[in-house]
């Protein structure tokens, strides 16, 4: 039997995810609507060798995750807004000092402690610009159980080719909801892991970009000793005050995500053919839309939808073609404008862009997307 | 197509979040699609909790209930809560401790589903699995064969006989409901 059929949430699915893309360390400090992710990882990973940390908060969490991860160990941590923003130095720590980590946001209302048990949408852009400075994002948004499966598996994936961290936008929907799930075969998964480095430990340059822009990732504890830092470091990994240094860290960073936008980037289009009305949705909210596009249908209104999976980097092209083939853009969102203003930017040249916000701790219903339509229709 | 959507209620402790996902991997041993949400306060126990289950031939997208086909509430405070959508064909299952406004036009089956489980069994922890019992009796959105496998499946271990007895009683008295 090649495949398993099973009942299965999506938090747990994020787990399974993990462990199928090979992570063998979590750290971090739970918090709802996240918790089952710590949960079953602690159940999880001892019994295959691997490491499992509650750590005394969330900021603990993930650097604990990032020191794991220099010794060459797949890890990973999760939380919700709160833990989110404790998070943020670290991710910019991890971004400029390179390390590759798995960052899981199930995303419930805020601010602050906000509506623990509700979910929404309100850290799309905090994911962009959580941190300070420049630095580059990728970061994933799953609507299904096994989509958070398969985002999960690519998150590392992505962490591990680009050495950076990524984050995994669930929402407590997508992190609660319970589906069946096809869980396919380990030979069917595509698993990427870091370039080590070939050459002497004498030899080494930890930050020496290969052609691709990623400098090849020694493990900690193998003979490589080298520097970790967050301050601008030249190629040795020590710090610099060369002006050149600190331009051509930067950029090369920022590039790692813009020259491989095109491995990077996916999104998933339904009903654009002919669509002359297109939703913007991503998340449990493009479930909604979904289901709003099959009624629509029925009495033959042309809707389609455009589903960004990465929602850092932005899929820019494909949604600026489609914006010039539409009458009007409806961007349901659990927040108060988040990703829409993206769209903005994007198409507002070529299309009317309508948002349809709700941050009341409820999923958007079909019915409201459906009410929305016809009022701008 | 057939679709079904269903809302278990009660207070929160009274196991329906497991019922909830008892109800879905019986569909999908059906051979169905099935999608289980829940709805709680932050407090654990108390209050009113919702399990809301969808299980349909075809995917299923929104995965929340919209139009009710059946709702189950083991308290008062959970039907006074979550008794909004139901369509006009839908079934109202309820404890006979919860009374109904006057007007409802739905077919209720009032089944005492908290007494089985606490006086006849003397379990109270075994409440939902009655409660699942009534369901499928009057229902049938899944099989019983399927609903079995999946209340052994997720009880714990040394339990079987308990919760198999609760499921026949289940049927039971949701069969004498039927006939009132």
């Amino acid at each position: 039997m090649s495949k398993k059929v099973r009942l299965m949430q999506g938090n747990e699915a994020c787990v399974e995810g993990a462990i199928a893309a090979g992570m063998m360390f979590y750290s971090g400090y739970p918090i709802t609507p996240s918790t089952e992710i710590a949960e079953i990882s602690a159940e999880r990973l001892p019994r295959i060798g691997g490491k499992f940390i509650q750590m005394e908060d969330e900021i603990a969490g993930i650097a604990a995750a990032i020191g794991a991860s220099l010794t060459g160990v797949k890890t990973m941590t999760a939380t919700s807004g709160p833990g989110f923003s404790l998070k943020q130095e670290n991710i910019g720590y991890a971004a400029i000092a390179e390390i590759p980590i798995v960052i899981v946001d199930v995303q419930r209302g805020g601010p602050s402690t906000g509506q623990p048990t509700s979910p929404a949408q309100g850290d799309m852009m905090q994911a962009k610009w959580g941190t300070h400075g420049d630095h580059p994002v990728i970061a994933l948004c799953p609507s299904s159980v096994k989509e958070t499966f398969d985002l999960t598996i690519k998150s590392f994936n992505l962490a591990e080719k680009y050495r950076m961290p990524v984050l995994l936008m669930m929402d407590e929907v997508v992190g609660h909801m319970r589906e069946k799930i096809e869980i396919p075969d380990s030979s069917e998964i595509e698993i990427i892991n870091r370039k080590k480095p070939t050459c002497s430990a004498e030899e080494y340059l930890p930050f020496k970009p290969e052609a691709n822009l990623v400098p090849l990732m020694a493990d900690f504890g193998t003979g490589y000793r080298y520097h970790v830092t967050g301050l601008v470091h030249d190629e040795t990994g020590f710090p610099s005050n060369s002006t050149q240094v600190a331009d051509d860290l930067i950029r090369r960073l920022m590039d790692k995500v813009e020259v491989n936008k095109a491995d990077i980037i996916s999104w998933e289009e339904e009903n654009t053919e002919d669509a002359d009305i297109l939703i913007f949705a991503y998340g449990c909210v493009a479930r909604a839309a979904k289901t709003a596009i099959k009624m629509l249908r029925e009495k033959g209104i042309k809707v389609g939808l455009f589903r960004p999976i990465t929602v850092w980097p932005f899929p820019e092209e494909r949604l600026i073609e489609l914006s010039k083939q539409v009458k009007v853009i409806i961007a349901p969102e659990m927040n108060l404008g988040q990703m829409v203003l993206e769209v903005e930017r994007l198409c507002n040249k070529h299309t009317k862009i309508e948002r349809l916000n709700k941050v009341n701790g409820e999923i958007i219903y079909p019915e409201e997307i459906i009410a929305k339509i016809q009022e701008v229709l | 197509m057939e679709k079904h959507e269903v809302r278990l209620s009660g207070s929160g402790g009274q196991g329906l979040l497991l019922a909830g996902i008892i109800l879905a991997e019986a569909a999908i041993i059906d051979g169905k699609n099935a999608v289980q949400t829940q709805s709680y306060g932050p407090e654990a126990r108390g209050g009113a909790s919702k399990s809301e289950v969808l299980i349909s031939d075809e995917a299923i997208d929104f995965p929340k209930v919209r139009d009710c086909d059946l709702l189950l509430s083991l308290t008062q405070k959970s039907y006074e809560q979550y008794n909004h959508g139901i369509k006009d064909t839908g079934v109202l299952i309820l404890d006979t401790s919860v009374t109904v406004e006057e007007g409802v036009t739905n077919k209720i089956y009032s089944v005492p589903i908290i007494d089985t489980a606490a006086k006849v069994l003397g379990k109270p922890m075994v409440t939902n699995i009655v409660a699942l019992g009534a369901i499928v009796e009057i229902s049938k959105i899944v099989s019983y064969d399927a609903l079995e496998a999946a209340v052994l499946k997720r009880v714990p271990k040394g339990t079987e006989e308990l919760n198999k007895k609760a499921l026949a009683l289940g049927y039971e008295i949701a069969k004498e409901s039927l006939t009132k």
